[in-house]
């Protein structure tokens, strides 16, 4: 009975408050949304962006009157097809979720059943909803696998979710919440966990299929080049508050508030890449290695070389044996053939036989700040310990160390009796950080330390690390997934695949043509910031293939 | 601090420094001397004599509060024995891994594949039966379970990234075990000790009622229970003293160790 004019979700003036209790406290509510207001329409894709806290999963989940873990509506209304959702208790919102609005969550492998195959699963609710028959529905299914660019679409739902590829498996998400022919779909984050080169096709088949079907949908993601692919609007948080709100062309071309053009110019390092010259400060050669009780080969003969004050980027997806490679050279997995030599001197293989002096020349990143960190010792004794532990420092003189140490990471010597908990993650990243300097090594050695971080957070970390590799002249053993993170700070580049360094060089040679087939694959899935990139690629793609 | 503090950990708190203060203040509270033949055989409870008499005609809070005493100074020293071994050997499994942690997985298996009561009045049997012993004998054999779970708690910690760190820095076991491990395993620890503590006082209880624990004249707990139990069939009540006290020190002690493990576990947002 609606008139067209009428948008499908209203949302007007939405609060969301939660219930915190701080170490020692008593509970306290806080508001973590403050009032949010937007339209969508028929057949739209809005892009939610903003950093983690900014309240992007929790609006996108107001939709369907849900609050996440305590998380509560306090305020505000959500109308969906004209009735207020808020309003309606019970039976209604039943009828409502997995019905007039489903979800796809970031994770798929965390939501399926591993025991139930996957056609069950897709089709569940839209029969549970009576939307469909159980056959209709399964039809249904079969053409939904085959326009998300399934292989054999007619057989992939008689398979288990672990048996099928987490590209995959996140397409067969997103049939399963187009299967009950919903009106609205939120997509959180559905492309965040995938690699670059799995991501392209995720994206494309959920664009191709929010085309083809007409529903509108709800596209939460804290990267603005993802989001800029997929959506006509897109609205900007930050810490709960609406900071921009346009269309797609119109925050990525013209931002207007000075947040939205810092996420715009993001990633925007300029880096001088350093000649390759002197001796190399570590060496790798013919490294190969496997894990206990396998039989094949995670790396195989990697050569790299890596020069003092430099930084040697390691590219590649998940799988490509890049974080293997920090182990065999951290000593944690000795190899099984092959020679490491640093600083002019054979470094052992193993661990427990090296010197104190090797280990305190390479010291380790990690990419989760949260578990690199004992969570019962203060910033005091974190960065203290290696002090104490290499140089034999005491008492005042290993407090000013410490401050001396917290002042180059551009943290204030107030944190010094503060616990990781009550850290940002970009401080606990800085910490670990300083935890490395404080042993005053030659190589660091960074697995994925910007990966879990927030874009603007991430940046702030690539910059203070190039500024302390002037100062301190430390060489980065750089590994990383993402390219932009590569070209921001590399002076030189591996890349691997599949255990092994497909392209090796400096970082002029390995980023410029010709391309080997992979580097191409890899490089073209970079997402740029503009619209109608995607496209692009995707007809550049096709074209080349028709052309073998 | 006080006000904050919920009203079963309140009970709790209160119930155990009870029985603690009797503990140590016995022979300043207890009425008469702890052998000390006062009345009658089984007399009932009067103003002289609180809960009666034993059947021997001694004054049964004085038995009860000496009792007490000796139950819980060996449960206390036993559990720390336990618990001191159990961790520690519990922590260095699980950090050296490989054939330290086969040899006392296995040893600790063999141990536990016999029931505790059984090994214990073997070993006892051909023992003399002194106090020492018996905490020494009841501690090691309660380590293998502390073992157990120390080890399974350490193993999920020794994984962490930043035991990773510790070890790429060189630090040694002692530091990797008391300053990385054991912060972050102390709350399931305390938990359980409040647990273990009332299974040692169970376990003393049931040597003595057995007759090969605390040795008469000497009181303890399970030894009132035995003297007394052929007065259950007179309809005299006084074995059941030592029961109650041993159930509500058994239900306070753990009230408390909830509410330790519950604030521990707020602290500073760790495990």
């Amino acid at each position: 009975m609606q008139t067209t004019q009428s948008p499908l979700l209203q949302v007007r003036d939405l609060k969301i408050g939660a219930t915190i209790t701080p170490p020692g406290g008593r509970p306290q509510d806080i508001e973590i949304v403050h009032g949010v207001s937007f339209d969508l329409q028929k057949g739209r894709v809005l892009g939610l962006i903003g950093e983690s806290g900014a309240g992007k999963s929790t609006i996108g989940l107001s939709a369907m009157a849900y609050g996440r873990g305590g998380v509560k509506i306090t305020g505000g209304q959500v109308w969906v097809n004209g009735r207020d959702i808020l309003q309606t208790g019970g039976s209604n919102l039943r009828a409502l979720r997995g019905g007039e609005v489903t979800y796809v969550s970031q994770s798929a492998a965390a939501s399926f059943n591993p025991a139930k195959k996957i056609m069950d699963q897709v089709v569940e609710a839209a029969v549970h909803q009576g939307k469909f028959t159980r056959s209709a529905a399964e039809k249904r299914a079969v053409q939904l696998f085959e326009k998300l660019g399934l292989p054999d679409p007619e057989n992939i739902g008689s398979r288990y979710p672990h048996q099928v590829s987490g590209g995959q498996l996140q397409r067969c998400m997103t049939a399963l919440a187009l299967c009950p022919e919903p009106d609205l779909v939120v997509f959180d984050e559905p492309t965040t966990a995938l690699d670059v080169t799995t991501q392209i096709d995720v994206l494309m088949a959920i664009k191709e299929a929010i085309r083809d079907t007409g529903v509108a949908a709800i596209y939460i993601t804290h990267d603005l080049a993802v989001v800029a692919q997929v959506s006509d609007d897109i609205m900007v948080l930050k810490m709960g508050d609406m900071v921009e709100y346009g269309t797609t062309e119109q925050i990525i071309t013209a931002p207007r508030e000075a947040y939205t053009k810092a996420l715009v110019s993001v990633r925007s390092i300029d880096h001088q890449e350093k000649p390759a010259e002197g001796t190399p400060l570590l060496r790798v050669e013919g490294i190969s290695a496997r894990y206990k009780g396998t039989n094949f080969d995670v790396l195989k003969n990697v050569n790299v070389e890596l020069r003092p004050g430099q930084t040697l980027a390691v590219v590649g997806e998940s799988g490509s044996g890049k974080s293997t490679l920090a182990r065999v050279i951290t000593g944690l997995l000795p190899a099984r053939q092959g020679r490491l030599s640093f600083d002019g001197r054979v470094l052992s293989p193993d661990l427990p036989a090296r010197s104190r002096e090797d280990l305190r020349e390479l010291q380790m990143i990690y990419q989760m700040a949260d578990v690199a960190m004992n969570p019962r010792q203060t910033v005091g004794t974190i960065i203290g310990r290696p002090l104490e532990f290499y140089f034999g420092m005491k008492g005042d003189e290993k407090k000013r160390r410490i401050k001396e140490l917290l002042e180059e990471i551009e943290m204030g010597d107030g944190f010094i009796d503060r616990y990781p908990a009550e850290l940002s993650g970009g401080q606990k990243q800085r910490v670990c950080i300083a935890r490395a300097l404080a042993a005053k090594p030659k190589l660091i050695i960074c697995d994925e330390v910007t990966s879990a971080l927030d874009p603007l957070v991430a940046d702030g970390i690539l910059k203070l690390l190039l500024n302390l590799q002037k100062v301190e002249d430390v060489a980065y053993l750089f590994i990383t997934h993402d390219l932009a993170t590569v070209r921001a700070i590399a002076d030189s580049i591996a890349v691997m695949y599949k255990g092994e360094v497909v392209r090796y060089g400096t970082k002029s040679d390995v980023l410029a043509p010709p391309f080997d087939d992979y580097t191409d694959l890899l490089l073209s899935s970079v997402p740029e910031m503009r619209t109608g990139w995607l496209e692009d690629v995707i007809a550049n793609r096709k074209m080349e293939s028709a052309g073998h | 601090m006080i006000r904050n503090i919920p009203l079963a950990a309140m009970v709790g708190l209160m119930f155990t420094g009870l029985y603690f203060a009797m503990a140590i203040l016995a022979p300043w509270i207890a009425p008469y001397g702890m052998a000390e033949i006062v009345g009658d055989v089984w007399e009932p409870s009067s103003p002289e004599h609180l809960l009666g008499t034993d059947n021997i005609g001694r004054d049964l809070l004085t038995r009860m509060i000496y009792g007490g005493r000796t139950t819980i100074f060996i449960a206390t020293v036993a559990t720390l024995i336990s618990f001191c071994t159990g961790s520690i050997l519990g922590f260095w499994a699980a950090v050296a891994g490989g054939w330290v942690d086969q040899l006392l997985s296995r040893f600790v298996d063999l141990v536990m594949s016999i029931p505790s009561l059984i090994l214990a009045l073997v070993i006892l049997s051909v023992m003399p039966v002194t106090v020492p012993v018996l905490v020494v004998v009841m501690g090691v054999l309660d380590s293998t379970r502390v073992f157990r779970l120390s080890r399974a708690v350490a193993v999920d910690i020794t994984v962490m990234d930043y035991v990773e760190a510790a070890k790429l820095r060189g630090e040694g076991y002692r530091w990797v075990i008391f300053r990385e491990i054991l912060p972050n395993a102390l709350s399931p620890l305390v938990a359980e000790m409040g647990l273990r503590f009332i299974f040692m006082v169970l376990f003393i209880s049931t040597l003595s009622f057995l007759g090969l624990g605390i040795q008469p004249p000497e009181a303890d707990w399970g030894g009132i229970v035995k003297e007394n139990a052929d007065g259950i069939n007179y309809g005299i009540g006084a074995a059941l003293y030592p029961a109650v006290a041993i159930a509500t020190l058994a239900i306070s002690v753990n009230l408390v160790a909830d509410w330790v493990l519950n604030r521990t576990t707020s602290l500073k947002g760790g495990r």
